[in-house]
């Protein structure tokens, strides 16, 4: 595996019952190639909560996952509203997802701390108005 | 324990796609995110929610089966999904914290 194996998908803003089918087939891909399983838990797991993010407040977007042999990058990237504070955002327990969101059991302000949780490295740039890249880094050994 | 050895002690069936999976510890929670964050892989994992997304956490969070506590029932299409993703659903007529004591005796 000398070349990146890249993974694109784009995650629809419409459907909440949807949502998850990235992440869901990236892990078992990734099953398939025989990656530690704590690792491929890690990245399935971030990478949800991204989705889920990207459903509840920015109408969807795009998800790339780029499968080195050293390390694996989700690249998640909306269009939506951007957001004001990311270190508020961050905080766990922090949300502005609506009550039908916490209906369906999500909005409990874990998603961001989920996603630094479980990855290893993150960084988010986020403008106003513009949406939001939040970049993730797994690393493999 | 695997997760079919549990049939045994009241526990129903309602998808078991893996039933020789072996049951590590408990995990109760209703907010998803929060689950995710916190349960363990191979956990049984006890909730009242039955909506679609409680299939892909039970996934991606990798836990050994998920027990719907108080007789909460899981709608057909959920169920063919759970059994597509090789979800593990059993059914429990107590709450939660019984079936989590029931699980505690029979784990420990």
């Amino acid at each position: 595996m000398s070349e990146p194996l890249v993974f694109h998908f784009d995650v629809d803003g419409s459907d909440f019952t949807s949502a998850g089918t990235a992440s869901v087939t990236v892990k078992k891909n990734l099953r398939q190639l025989g990656l530690p399983a704590d690792v491929i838990r890690k990245l399935s797991i971030a990478m949800y909560e991204g989705e889920i993010n990207m459903v509840i407040h920015a109408n969807g977007g795009t998800a790339d996952v780029i499968v080195t042999e050293q390390y694996i990058d989700i690249i998640l990237k909306d269009q939506g509203p951007g957001i004001p504070d990311v270190n508020l955002a961050m905080q766990e327990g922090y949300s502005t997802a609506t009550a039908q969101i916490h209906s369906l059991g999500f909005g409990a302000g874990m998603g961001l701390p989920n996603m630094k949780r479980y990855s290893d490295e993150m960084k988010i740039d986020t403008e106003l108005g513009v949406g939001t890249t939040v970049s993730m880094r797994i690393w493999i050994r | 324990m695997t997760v079919s050895e549990l049939l045994e002690h009241g526990f129903s069936e309602i998808s078991l796609p893996d039933p020789d999976r072996e049951i590590h510890g408990v995990y109760i929670g209703d907010l998803l995110s929060w689950v995710m964050g916190r349960a363990d892989a191979d956990n049984a994992w006890i909730t009242i929610m039955s909506n679609i997304n409680v299939i892909a956490v039970a996934t991606l969070a990798d836990t050994a089966v998920v027990i719907l506590s108080e007789d909460v029932d899981l709608p057909e299409d959920i169920v063919q999904q759970a059994q597509v993703k090789g979800v593990n659903v059993l059914k429990s007529s107590v709450p939660s914290y019984e079936t989590a004591v029931k699980l505690y005796e029979l784990l420990k």
